[in-house]
């Protein structure tokens, strides 16, 4: 965040998060030290291979890590410039699905089995609008007609099994939105969608975001979705952002080994490859991670001064990047 | 049928039959139906349809066989004990303490080991760990023991006897509950209720507990059969239901010297009890295999 020259304040500014769980195997550095900023209207996407920390980042922002493992969960994140990890858990369960909202990946498992649509979204709707009886219906059927599902009153009776996929992950949108939220992070909404539902998907979340000008945070692992939908981009490993920047400066000119070995690993129409390109190596234990930069041991540019943890380096204005690489020699 | 401009030709299904509506589908189990609700009856309408008074002793008119038997009458249609006593009006008064024992203990056991389960499950970590050591050390307890120790030290009691199953029993609830609690904290609609702002409170209400009802259903079935054996061995024991309360277990207890020469005396007690339990068992078995075929392990 170095420039980008906008007045507007971000409406999420997280500084150095930290998330360590202690686990049996031993202290877990999920999230690492992480800092990025989302302003109002805009969307920032979150990428890297499973286990780099992508989700965990999410769910520390809204205090949600999983409850049965204990740790450490350090840092500022800053929601409309007010900390959330100072926040008590009374006031946090105000803020959840008020001012934050979140889409989560799994269509299947994202509704309650046992409660008609309308049971189940009648609750934000009321808690946020204070509207009862055929009001609520009235507001939840709206809702439910502006994330595209036909017929809204008859499917405010149908339950769960009665909708596809793409169907009821829009009506977890549908709940998401009932209260305007200010920042909106959707955890890989579309993985499980197949590829006309995802294209529909994804623009309406975007047509949402243009209605409601909430901050979205993105995380996905296809960069062609990232490429549709973010201005910007996050590239974690390891439970770090090792670069981040507009998405055309990340995509022309990737500067971190690994950024760019991961966009070398998309296939591409038209090129002649006999196989993938693929990261070469496993990402490194969270528990055991090395003292210097954590992909040396998979970086084909890795030389001497890798040992030490490379900082976050200026490329261009609003381009950073954790290399050595980009240090004046 | 409508279509969705969008998604081409989406029907939305005619309304499928849920869980609860599949128990008209299967044919209702009307056996064990028909002898729950026999014995409901016989245990409300005692007073009423009993030929003469259970406790009521008659020396002269003791071990009358029952009606079919050629020296039996039908003042006595079972005939009577070694009292005198009309063994049809103790086997009509013994449903009412079989039925309620069943019902009030696995009603208690499973209010608190629902609660138990559910917490256990929603709070894990080291509050799962004491509970689960605590629900162990439970299943670990013979009933029998510990509701002999009740019998001899505050005397035995209809209260003692459902205590001590129910301090026992709660345990397989805490376990089969917490084990349903932890598959379903594992699904995206509980962290998407947390997501929204929902508390402990409403989670474990709105989405955890409708979610487990099936299973506690069922178990609950089950389970009363298993009560009634229960309730009926510490009666046979003495450290039941005290005498001259008629209860199944100490009927079958009284006549069990003179099973030779008066078998009624034991064997239509015996029966009675079979019967219970088999219908609650068939009706639990039917209640699974409907609401839930997972479930067979219970």
């Amino acid at each position: 965040m170095t420039s980008q020259t906008l007045a507007r304040p971000p409406v999420i500014d997280v500084r150095d998060l930290r998330t360590h769980l202690v686990t049996r195997w031993g202290t877990v550095k999920a999230v690492d030290g992480v800092s990025f900023a989302v302003r109002e209207g805009e969307t920032l996407g979150l990428v890297g291979e499973s286990g780099s920390g992508k989700s965990m980042t999410c769910l520390s922002i809204v205090r949600l890590t999983p409850r049965s493992v204990s740790g450490v969960l350090e840092g500022t994140v800053l929601l409309d410039g007010d900390d959330l990890l100072t926040k008590s858990e009374k006031e946090m369960q105000r803020i959840r699905g008020r001012k934050v909202a979140m889409i989560l990946q799994d269509p299947m498992s994202s509704l309650n089995p046992v409660f008609s649509i309308g049971m189940q979204m009648r609750e934000p709707v009321a808690a946020y609008h204070g509207l009862r009886g055929a009001a609520l219906w009235r507001r939840a059927a709206e809702l439910l007609a502006s994330v595209r599902i036909p017929s809204p009153e008859a499917r405010l009776r149908a339950f769960p099994h009665q909708l596809s996929g793409g169907m009821r992950q829009r009506v977890v949108g549908a709940m998401a939105i009932a209260a305007p939220p200010r920042l909106l992070i959707a955890d890989e909404p579309t993985t499980s969608l197949d590829l006309t539902i995802q294209a529909q998907y994804l623009g309406l979340l975007k047509e949402l975001q243009a209605r409601h000008h909430f901050a979205m945070i993105f995380v996905t692992h296809n960069l062609g979705i990232v490429a549709k939908m973010c201005e910007r981009v996050a590239v974690m490993y390891a439970g770090r952002i090792v670069e981040m920047g507009a998405v055309r400066e990340i995509f022309v000119s990737p500067r971190h080994p690994y950024t760019q070995a991961l966009l070398e690993s998309v296939p591409r129409l038209g090129a002649k490859l006999d196989r993938l390109t693929t990261v070469e190596g496993q990402p490194p234990d969270l528990a055991r991670l090395p003292a210097g930069c954590a992909f040396a041991a998979r970086c084909p540019k890795v030389m001497d001064r890798c040992a030490e943890a490379p900082p976050e380096l200026a490329v261009a204005p609003g381009h950073s990047s954790r290399c050595w690489l980009q240090a004046p020699a | 049928m409508r279509v969705d401009p969008l998604l081409g030709a989406t029907v939305l299904p005619e309304a499928e039959p849920r869980a609860w509506a599949r128990l008209y589908d299967r044919g209702l189990p009307v056996i064990p139906l028909g002898i729950i609700g026999v014995f409901v009856l016989m245990a409300i309408l005692a007073p009423l349809i009993s030929p003469a008074d259970p406790e009521e002793q008659s020396l002269r008119s003791r071990f009358r066989p029952p009606v079919w038997d050629g020296r039996g009458s039908w003042r006595h249609p079972l005939g009577t004990d070694r009292l005198g006593r009309d063994m049809l009006s103790r086997i009509f008064y013994g449903s009412r303490v079989s039925l309620a024992a069943g019902v009030i203990t696995v009603l208690l056991a499973s209010a608190v080991g629902a609660a138990v389960g559910l917490v256990a499950g929603y709070y894990g970590g080291r509050v799962d760990a004491v509970l689960m050591r605590l629900t162990d050390a439970t299943m670990s307890f013979p009933v029998i023991l510990l509701a002999l120790i009740l019998a001899v030290t505050v005397g035995p009691s209809f209260t003692n006897v459902v205590v001590a199953i129910a301090v026992i029993l709660w345990a397989r609830y805490a376990r089969v509950i917490r084990g349903q609690v932890l598959t379903l904290m594992e699904l995206d609609f509980i962290a998407q209720a947390r997501i929204a702002g929902a508390g402990a409170w409403r989670v474990i209400s709105r989405h955890l507990v409708p979610n487990t009802l099936n299973t506690l259903v069922v178990l609950v079935t089950l389970q009363i059969g298993y009560v009634i054996i229960v309730e009926a061995s510490l009666s046979f024991l003495g450290a039941g239901i005290p005498p001259p309360t008629p209860a199944w277990g100490s009927m079958i207890a009284e006549g069990r010297e003179f099973v030779t020469s008066a078998w009624w005396v034991s064997l239509f007690p015996g029966l009675a009890i079979l019967l219970v339990v088999l219908a609650f068992n068939l009706l639990g078995d039917w209640l699974r295999d409907t609401l839930d075929p997972k479930l067979r392990q219970l």
